[in-house]
């Protein structure tokens, strides 16, 4: 049912031994096809068979040879579009139904060449780019061929540019579409609406209940939560490449490149460069240009003539007026340039606005105060500017570039309409995919303190040492907030001692057996942990008082979404050896926690169950070491957060703290250690721990204060 | 007999190889590669001459769309402005701008008085506007109105039903066919259709309404508000459920509903089909038929055995017990218990199919609520069942911030009704949407501050930033510098050693003039005399000079070591939201005199970090001098020794975390203990400072202040180690 919900892990497979005397012959028979089949692939890809290849399929089929339909003159003709549409009113989701992919079903309409009833054409059979959209869609997640099992569908009729079509025939062709339907789960796709003299901002074909995803809505045309705005195309994305070009200073701070502006507007930017001077652009039609340069790739002022779109690199701000329609194909350019788009067009909805937050990479001006528009910009400063020009960029390659780009855009957004608990994140749609690499989204952002009745669950990871295992949960059953203790017992070959030998501590103690004995065991989330807090301790860590635990359990409290733990460690650049290499000296700086004494969020267990990145668990459980080195990569990552180390430095008995009994071993654990950092940074591709110099320790620590009166006197005694 | 097997398959296989070589066309098209031909059959077709198609439009047509001559813009503007009218509303069209140049974003409330018939919610909403940093009893200067008359409850059957509104408006003559005014409605419309009209004529007026359609919004012009009721809080509010955050969800039930169903008339559909999805275990779904007298006449077979079941359970504690809660339409599409729900950290599962969500212009409701279709309810199971624990969650955290950043209070309500409206009149100064659904949330994100988010101190995670590397010291000097020993010096001298230091700034607000530049002592950083009135806000006023991300905030006497200011500073960098210093107090309830204390030095927990000595960012100048209301800076203004509390109380309020107390050599004195050694003037301060804290509280409608019980010290600070291996040693000289 829930696609998501599986965590099982595959066994490997049977291989069923076959008798030794037919072996040969099946090892024969295997090898003959085995050449066969190499046969037949060297065949297929051999240079001199690609020709022929091509026309096994139907692909060489021409737009031309498509079939022709007959419009009869009386053939019904849809009701206009109805501007109250939403999608609860006007859409039948029942033909999207639940899937556990949570992906809509588009079916596209074959292609058919409609004439009316004398044999003319009512339109361009399709356009290039109406035929890449149609291509992306089919070779999408979203397509299927099967007409019934269909949600939305697209008709091949092209409406891209209404100039190109004749209304009315269009309107009856749609409506003898077979599924037509009123229009209803029908998606038109138009980039250029209306026709003079007043320019609808809506295509004006007849359309009844369908969706548009339209190129120049206005606010009275677009119906909210049921249309699409989309952008213009502009065709230059294809032809011309365009690096991106990165931050700094820019030529021009304004530039205006439409050719064919209302003179009004016109005007007006001439008298913003003419207070302004040689900051502001106003690129225009070139007059003087000698034949065969085409004219769409030149822009000129005065004499000079400059290359378009290259040009548009070359300055801070660029400005999109609107024309006879709202939307433009210029907002295209201007974006690939990663120039910032000053967008004059009152009441345009921008392309994509439903999930698209243009303040971040837009400025928007009303119409009325384009007096005002140096000014404006002026006040916006440079940082924030290299951020929009990286966000515009950013908005171009995923959403503008190609006709593709702004097909799958279009059917994401109503696939989220549909499956509203499976949409894409505003974050996914809008942050530039350096951001999403550098940043975090903590799963447990809002600010808590947990309250301190919950209390914590120790868990103890125990193999065989029964004697330090008691005097553990003896010690830290002292501790005033503990409200569990669970002894997690790794060891299959032997049983735990009886009940009656445990000692009796005040809360409740469970021991859990583990199947194998893995590290990772240490971190899974039981259920029985009912706390949020969880003390992971080795069962040898007896040093520490109460005072110090529940000091620890205290701070966690107040940073309940970081690792808080007792032992320190820092991981260092190695310039030597060129890679990282972990330190347990006495330093002034703490990386990691060791989490043989450690207070963190039972979250993290259910993370380093189910999420840990890359082979990192099995590696752990492979190599019997570095968990805890792990848990901290976890955990920085998640979080963007350092550790807490607390309280003061004690000698603690761990692998790498007997190194003063100068036993050998220690050295291979140093080396391994630093290897596991140089493991994990690599599978994280980054190097997520954060270096921090403090370490946290109770308000009066060391103050000349009676120490009776202090909440935790004994802290840091040896 | 194996040998002939063997043969017989050899000669197979060489035949098939044979025909595969030399068969024709038509074999291979069949045996081999059928299903392959099939699927681009299927698929869209690789036409051949596609690279020959013709674009949409050619070079010219995306360029020139159209003729220049066309209609003049102006003439556009112009004609549009009589079209789009009523229904048609935008900004462009019904709203006047011009008003807002001049004095900026300020509201008018028509003048009323204690004793007008007026319902409580409406009277909560005009104090808070009154309240409101943005109120004006000036109509000149007013650029948004809001009536003086209740139109709350536009139900022509309710009691709080006002007549006859349309000659009263037509009596003001500010009224201007609504131009410009802001129009508050709860309830619209009655028995049995309830439409949304209200009765009157609202003309050109932005109507912030609950139980929006989408049809009938008007988008960018008008605002959808929540339902709220009559006992919803003024200010402060009632914090979310939500204590601790478990995955997966430790609740014990999936999804539940308890109420009403409607056996007749609007909203019936949905409310009569609730019962269906009950399973008794983890989902409940409790309807009740009795409501309303005439309820046995419509009343049908399920009925009784419903109404057995629905007194079984307890609403609130389904709502504690829950992840997910089904908030179906009732007559109308809002509801209460859309805001008990995210208070109660249960997601909501909104079924009311064509309502306008509070604040969607604002609001990402996708992050904290299943908007589910009426249509679909037997799917809402297995949908939400389907939803991965760590988004449920995400989900849950989120009601919990939106709910106290939005909805918890009246007043935040109509405070975010402004700022969607303030947001409008400049777009290019108004705030992307990531400020709205992120922490603290718009009310706390001044766009006049800054539109990046690099420059607030929220953000740096979420962008992957980090704090500048420098800080800017502001020193309050308030006496005059006679000798070269004075404390301030000293202080000057010491901040100025540390590396992290870009500037010094003294804040002169001493009656005498400042010393002149030579007398000042050298420093290595630039050091500049501001000359600042006497008033104690000053000290958070947000000067242009402070260009670096952290403020280091010091008193004259403040007395702190080069060390101590670089590692604090390095601590701040940490916790950058949060104000980290040296000297702490903290507060108590101090149950006989039924009033907040302040406990003084020398606590095992704090709550407050004095200003006199801590690090912060230069934001908090900016919410202080331009979020708070002018009344509490006056407020503080006359006590002494506030300002700082205030200060602490703003950021608690904004991170809900407390302050961070880092290592000091050795006690800081406060300045009043120092020259006043008689015992009375302490006990005045001391007294002057409790009353603040219990005026601040009732200011902010709650005590925001958090206590903390740890202090930040090096690493390591009093190991047992030797003193050249500690980078910080200076801190611990005794």
């Amino acid at each position: 049912m829930c696609a998501s919900a599986k965590y099982n892990t595959r066994g490997p497979a049977l291989i069923p031994r076959m008798k030794t005397k037919h072996r040969i012959y099946y090892i024969t028979l295997f090898s003959i096809v085995l050449l066969g089949l190499i046969a037949t692939g060297m065949f297929q890809f051999w240079p001199h068979s690609i020709e022929s290849s091509s026309d096994w399929t139907v692909e060489k089929r021409s737009v031309h040879d498509v079939p022709v339909v007959k419009l009869p003159a009386d053939s019904p003709i849809p009701e206009r579009g109805d501007l109250s549409c939403r999608m609860h009113t006007c859409f039948d989701v029942y033909r999207c139904g639940f899937n556990p992919k949570n992906k809509i079903k588009v079916y596209i309409y074959s292609l058919k060449k409609y004439v009316d009833e004398y044999g003319t054409s009512v339109s361009n059979t399709i356009s290039r780019e109406y035929n890449e959209l149609l291509t992306a869609i089919s070779d999408s997640e979203f397509y299927t061929d099967d007409v019934n099992r269909a949600c939305l569908f697209v008709p091949s009729i092209d409406v891209l540019n209404q100039n190109t079509l004749r209304i009315k025939e269009t309107a009856q062709a749609l409506a003898q579409l077979s599924r037509w339907d009123r229009g209803t789960n029908h998606l038109l796709f138009n980039m250029l609406p209306g026709g003079p003299p007043d320019y609808n901002t809506a295509l004006d074909v007849p359309r009844d209940r369908a969706l548009l995803a339209g190129g120049g809505f206005s606010t009275w045309t677009y119906r909210q939560g049921y249309d699409v705005s989309i952008p213009v195309y502009s065709p230059l994305s294809g032809e011309v490449d365009l690096p991106e070009r990165g931050p700094g200073p820019r030529r021009f701070f304004i530039l205006s490149s439409q050719m064919a502006l209302h003179p009004e507007y016109h005007s007006e930017l001439e008298a913003l460069q003419a207070e302004n001077g040689e900051s502001v652009l106003i690129l225009d039609k070139c007059t003087n240009l000698s034949d065969g340069i085409p004219t769409v790739r030149k822009r000129c002022h005065k004499n000079q003539v400059f290359d378009y779109p290259q040009v548009l690199q070359e300055a801070t701000f660029c400005v999109v007026l609107r024309g006879a329609r709202l939307g433009q194909a210029v907002l295209s350019d201007v974006l690939q340039a990663g120039c910032v788009p000053v967008i004059i067009a009152d009441s345009y909805i921008l392309p994509f606005s439903e999930v698209l937050d243009w303040k971040r990479a837009s400025v928007v001006i009303p119409e009325e105060k384009m007096p005002e528009m140096y000014s404006i910009l002026q006040s916006v400063p440079q940082r924030q500017i290299e951020e929009m020009q990286r966000q515009a960029r950013w908005f171009w390659e995923a959403y503008f570039r190609s006709m593709k780009a702004i097909a799958l855009a279009t059917l994401q957004i109503i696939n989220d309409r549909i499956y509203p608990y499976a949409a894409i994140s505003y974050e996914e749609w809008n942050d530039p995919p350096a951001v999403k690499w550098s940043s975090v989204s903590n799963p447990l952002f809002l600010p808590l303190i947990p309250p301190q009745s919950q209390g914590f669950t120790a868990i103890v990871l125990t193999y065989d040492r029964v004697e330090s295992l008691f005097r553990v949960i003896t010690e830290v059953s002292k501790v005033p907030s503990l409200s569990k203790l669970l002894v997690v017992w790794n060891n299959q070959n032997k049983n735990p001692p009886e009940d009656s030998l445990w000692p009796k501590i005040r809360v409740p103690l469970k021991v859990v057996r583990t199947a194998e004995n893995k590290l990772s065991n240490r971190f899974f989330p039981y259920d029985e942990i009912e706390t949020e807090a969880v003390l992971a301790i080795d069962d040898d860590i007896i040093m520490l008082t109460s005072d110090e635990l529940q000091f620890g359990y205290e701070v966690w409290r107040e940073f309940p979404d970081r690792l808080v733990g007792y032992p320190g460690r820092l991981h260092l650049w190695d310039h030597e050896m060129n890679k990282w290499k972990y330190e347990s000296e006495w330093t002034n700086e703490v990386s990691m926690v060791l989490t043989g004494a450690a207070f963190y969020h039972k979250y993290f267990n259910y993370l380093y169950t189910y999420k840990m990145p890359g082979d990192i668990k099995n590696w752990v459980d492979a190599h019997m070491n570095c968990e805890d080195i792990a848990m901290n990569f976890l955990v920085a990552n998640v979080t963007g957060k350092s550790v807490i180390k607390v309280t003061p430095r004690k000698k603690f008995k761990c692998p790498e703290c007997t190194a003063i009994d100068g036993l050998s071993l220690d050295q291979t654990h140093m080396v391994e250690r630093s290897e596991c950092i140089n493991k994990f940074a690599s599978v994280f591709g980054t190097m997520p721990l954060k270096v921090v110099e403090h370490r946290a320790d109770p308000v009066l620590y060391k103050d000349d204060f009676p120490e009776k009166l202090k909440s935790f006197p004994n802290i840091g005694s040896l | 007999m194996q040998t002939r097997k063997k043969y017989i398959f050899l000669t197979f296989l060489a035949s098939w190889l044979l025909l595969f070589f030399f068969g024709g066309d038509q074999l291979r098209r069949f045996a081999f590669f059928s299903s392959k031909k099939a699927e681009t059959l299927r698929n869209w077709p690789r036409w051949a001459d596609r690279s020959l198609l013709k674009s949409f439009a050619d070079a010219e047509e995306l360029e020139g769309d159209g003729d220049p001559p066309l209609q003049s813009p102006k003439a556009r503007r112009a004609a549009r402005l009589s079209v789009y009218k009523k229904s048609r509303c935008r900004m462009e069209t019904c709203f006047d701008f011009s008003r807002c140049e001049k004095h900026g974003f300020k509201v008018f409330v028509y003048p009323w008085e204690k004793g007008d018939p007026m319902s409580d919610a409406y009277l909560k909403i005009l104090t808070s506007i009154e309240k409101s940093r943005y109120y004006t009893p000036n109509p000149e200067e007013a650029c948004l109105f809001v009536l003086n008359i209740d139109t709350l409850d536009r139900d022509h059957l309710s009691a709080q039903y006002v007549r006859n509104i349309n000659e009263k408006i037509r009596g003001f003559p500010l009224w201007n066919d609504g131009r410009n005014h802001l129009i508050f409605n709860l309830y619209s419309g009655t028995w049995p259709n309830y439409t949304e009209d209200l009765g009157f004529d609202i003309g050109q007026a932005i109507l912030a309404k609950a139980s929006f359609y989408t049809e009938s919004f008007r988008p960018g012009f008008d605002v959808s508000i929540p339902l709220f009721s009559k006992d919803h809080p003024q200010k402060g509010g009632e914090r979310g459920w939500l204590y601790q955050s478990s995955v997966p969800p430790k609740k014990k039930y999936l999804l539940v509903f308890k109420g009403k169903r409607y056996l007749t008339g609007i909203g019936s559909s949905t409310r009569n089909a609730l019962h269906h999805i009950h399973n008794g275990k983890d989902i409940i779904s409790l309807t009740t038929c009795k409501h309303g007298k005439d309820w046995e006449k419509h009343k049908d077979a399920r009925c009784d055995k419903d109404n057995v079941d629905y007194e079984k359970f307890d609403y609130q504690e389904l709502l504690r017990n829950s992840t997910f809660c089904i908030i179906p339409r009732g007559r109308r599409l809002g509801s209460f218990r859309f805001l008990e729900a995210l208070q109660a950290a249960c997601v909501p599962v909104l079924l009311s199919d064509g309502w306008e969500l509070p604040f969607s212009e604002a609001i990402d409701w996708g992050k904290a609520a299943v908007v589910g279709s009426e249509r679909l309810l037997l799917q809402i199971p297995s949908a939400v069942r389907c939803i991965r624990p760590e988004r449920v969650l995400a989900f849950q955290q989120q009601t919990q911030f939106l709910w106290d950043a939005y909805f918890s209070s009246v007043d935040k309500i109509v405070h975010t009704t402004l700022e969607i409206i303030k947001d409008r009149l400049l777009p290019h100064r108004s705030r992307a949407r990531f400020f709205w659904n992120a922490l603290p949330g718009g009310l706390l994100a001044l766009p006049d501050f800054s539109t990046r988010g690099g420059d607030f101190p929220f953000y740096y995670l979420r962008q992957g930033s980090s704090p500048s590397d420098k800080f800017t010291a502001l020193i309050r000097a308030v006496s005059p510098v006679l000798s070269l020993s004075q404390p301030v010096l000293r202080l000057i001298q010491a901040v100025s050693g540390s590396q992290y230091c870009a500037q010094i700034l003294v804040l002169w607000s001493c009656e005498k003039p400042p010393p002149p530049r030579g007398k000042w002592p050298q420093t290595a950083v630039p050091l500049t005399v501001i000359h600042g009135r006497t008033k104690l806000s000053d000290r958070f006023f947000p000067y242009a000079a402070i260009q670096t991300d952290a403020v280091l905030s010091l008193d004259e006497h403040s007395s702190l070591s080069t060390s101590e200011v670089d590692f604090a500073f390095v601590v701040w960098r940490s916790f950058p939201e949060r104000i980290v210093g040296f000297p702490v107090r903290s507060h108590s309830w101090d149950a006989g005199q039924q009033r907040w204390g302040f406990a003084s030095e020398w606590t095992n927990e704090f709550s407050i970090v004095l200003t006199a000595a801590a690090f912060y960012h230069r934001y908090y100048h900016s919410l202080f001098t331009d979020y708070l209301p002018a009344g509490l800076r006056d407020l503080v203004d006359r006590l002494a020794a506030c300002e700082d509390v205030l200060m602490n109380f703003l950021v608690a309020a904004v991170t809900k975390l407390p302050p961070i107390k880092v290592t000091q050599r050795k006690q800081h004195k406060e300045p009043g203990d120092q020259q006043d050694t008689a015992a009375s003037a302490g006990a005045r301060r001391f007294s002057q400072r409790q009353d603040c804290l219990n005026q601040l509280v009732d200011w902010f409608g709650y005590m925001p202040l958090v206590s903390s019980q740890l202090r930040l010290d090096p690493v390591l600070f009093k190991d047992q180690v030797s003193i050249l291996r500690k980078k910080y040693r200076h801190l611990e000289k005794p």
